[in-house]
């Protein structure tokens, strides 16, 4: 009956997100009475778990899912669930998790709620809020069957620490040639920039630097600040930064703990797309751009000016709290 | 001899054909317009559709459009299925218009994506098609379940977040968008996509000409009857965010005080 919470690591190191969400599924287990079991797949730093409520891990140690495959990863957890009898089954919202959701959503014959942003409420029925129409709104919404899969938005629950004694079982569950229908023959990943999903920080630039040219200072800024980089819909139209950078509405949501907008003028499909992000400053020369209403600090001010000088303080600052 | 065989190559041409048309299905959501104001109605329990703006699904306009490439590169037929009411009939004429050549309409309510996605797997079993297309999740609701579930119901490879599709054969190269990057991937038909832009660019996205228009109302559109309204989830209410307070402004010549604040009173740096 325990919570089942899948953790989710990269390269064998647990991500952030399944301190996360481990975190959610310990708040989670309180509520009903009862225990947390993470599952984890080729994980090696499972015992900081124990530091997050987690009870019991299950580890599975298989060399063929190195690299994440949705169907294999859903049948794991969903073998996960069945042994533990888990009712509710947590996961994370990064893009591998909300491949995978369906998949295991289907296995478990489970309602699946995604983007969910607080714990649920147990007292009439089972009820939890998510956002809805990128973020313009929450929709309280309520799972009806028997299992229940709740996908957790990043950074909405935080990190809450929670001693417990982990114990941790070796777990090997049955997979077949079924599973593994797709094959992954390369991965393109940028191993020293910061992921937008990963990052604390986001600095997203727009059409007021007037051209690819000028991202060198963006780059310089993000780099200060161990920062994703990221656009407005039309820099990554015009083709001056990559789709994957493209945030908003029909880009990439951010929910990150700082976003620094520079000549983005704010349009109300970037803004639905960021409003997750809990501290953002906005620098334009435009006093009346949409996006001052959205920010918390602003600067009206010629990027070509502020950024270079903010690079400058910013390494200072860097250097006297180090 | 001639009409002796004449027929026989027919029909072993015929054959030759029907094994290499690959039959593509686009899933279309019906969605308000990005630049919607968003109110509910009811005591906060519907969507008030008052003065929106209804369109195709930005990230199944992205898809559909990639089906108009294999139909034209490689005589694919393309065919388009929604599950909603009647008030979703221009928008299946919109898809029509750009080039789809028949359309299904499930004639019920969208209430949850498992049932959207029993109906629509219902649609893809029957009609055998190769590859569906769907987005990788509707802008008004973002459950982001549809396409994997409706993969799994029919027992199909599925992609999501792919931003890039070639079929040759049987076989399937795409690019998934990841955290951080992408990733290429081999897989084999049936197929299920979740689709973003990237399969197509914004450029490339059609505009309805008057000729596709007036063929789109010769173009068959079928309405069928839902299979059932089970559902696993309801969306009960609404709200919308709590209005933010004033921004801070920060002079040009004062950097140090915007950093003073973010470091000591959004603890962000």
């Amino acid at each position: 009956m325990s919570v089942l919470v899948y953790t989710e690591s990269e390269n064998g190191k647990l991500k952030k997100a399944a301190y996360e969400v481990a975190s959610y599924a310990k708040g989670i287990a309180d509520l009903m009475g009862t225990t947390v079991t993470a599952v984890t797949v080729n994980a090696e730093n499972v015992k900081e778990l124990s530091q997050y409520g987690v009870d019991k891990v299950l580890k599975v140690s298989i060399d063929k899912l190195s690299k994440f495959n949705a169907d294999a990863y859903a049948e794991v957890i969903t073998q996960a669930a069945k042994k533990e009898d888990s009712k509710v089954v947590i996961i994370s919202q990064t893009a591998n998790a909300k491949y995978m959701a369906p998949l295991l959503a289907v296995n478990l014959e489970a309602g699946y709620v995604s983007n969910a942003m607080k714990l649920p409420t147990l007292d009439d029925g089972f009820n939890v809020e998510r956002t809805a129409f990128t973020n313009k709104a929450f929709s309280i919404t309520s799972i009806t069957t028997d299992v229940k899969v709740l996908g957790l938005s990043s950074n909405s629950y935080g990190l809450k620490e929670n001693e417990s004694s982990l114990t941790q079982e070796e777990f090997s569950p049955e997979l077949t040639d079924e599973n593994f229908g797709i094959t992954v023959e390369s991965v393109d990943k940028n191993k020293d920039k910061v992921s937008i999903a990963d990052a604390e920080v986001v600095v997203s630039a727009g059409r007021g630097m007037k051209g690819p040219e000028n991202w060198g200072m963006i780059e310089e800024l993000a780099g200060v600040l161990n920062a994703a980089t990221a656009c407005s819909k039309p820099v990554s139209d015009m083709g001056w930064r990559p789709h994957g950078e493209h945030v908003g509405q029909t880009g990439k949501p951010v929910a990150t703990n700082l976003y620094i907008a520079i000549g983005i003028s704010g349009a109300i499909q970037h803004l639905a797309g960021i409003s997750a992000s809990k501290n953002k400053v906005v620098i334009n020369t435009d006093p009346e751009a949409p996006f001052f209403k959205a920010a918390d600090y602003g600067i009206v001010g010629d990027a070509f000016e502020v950024v270079p000088q903010l690079i400058e303080k910013l390494k200072e600052f860097k250097a006297n709290n180090s | 001899m001639h009409s002796i065989l004449g027929p026989k190559i027919l029909y072993l041409f015929y054959n030759t054909l029907k094994i290499d048309v690959m039959k593509i299905l686009v899933c279309i959501s019906h969605v308000p317009d990005t630049t919607s104001k968003i109110n509910f109605v009811d005591n906060d329990t519907k969507f008030d559709i008052n003065g929106v703006q209804f369109v195709i699904n930005p990230n199944d306009e992205f898809g559909l459009t990639r089906a108009m490439w294999f139909k034209e590169k490689q005589d694919a037929t393309v065919d388009i299925v929604i599950v909603g009411g009647k008030d979703t009939e221009p928008t299946i004429r919109k898809c029509l218009a750009i080039g789809a050549d028949s359309a299904y309409r499930v004639d019920t309510e969208p209430l949850d994506g498992f049932q959207v996605a029993k109906e629509l797997a219902k649609v893809a079993k029957d009609g055998e098609y190769d590859l569906v297309i769907a987005g990788r999740e509707s802008i008004d609701y973002n459950g982001g379940m549809v396409p994997g579930m409706l993969a799994k119901l029919i027992g199909a490879n599925f992609i999501n977040t792919c931003v890039s599709l070639d079929i040759e054969g049987e076989t399937a190269t795409a690019v998934r968008e990841m955290d951080g990057g992408k990733e290429t991937i081999k897989t084999s038909l049936p197929l299920v996509i979740g689709g973003q832009k990237g399969l197509v660019e914004e450029s490339d996205l059609r505009i309805p000409n008057m000729r596709g228009i007036m063929m789109a109302r010769k173009k068959p559109l079928n309405v069928i009857e839902p299979l059932s309204s089970e559902t696993h989830t309801e969306a009960k209410s609404f709200r919308k965010p709590e209005s933010k307070g004033e921004v801070t402004l920060i002079d040009v010549d004062n950097l140090d005080k915007l950093i003073d604040l973010l470091h000591n009173e959004a603890k962000a740096i």
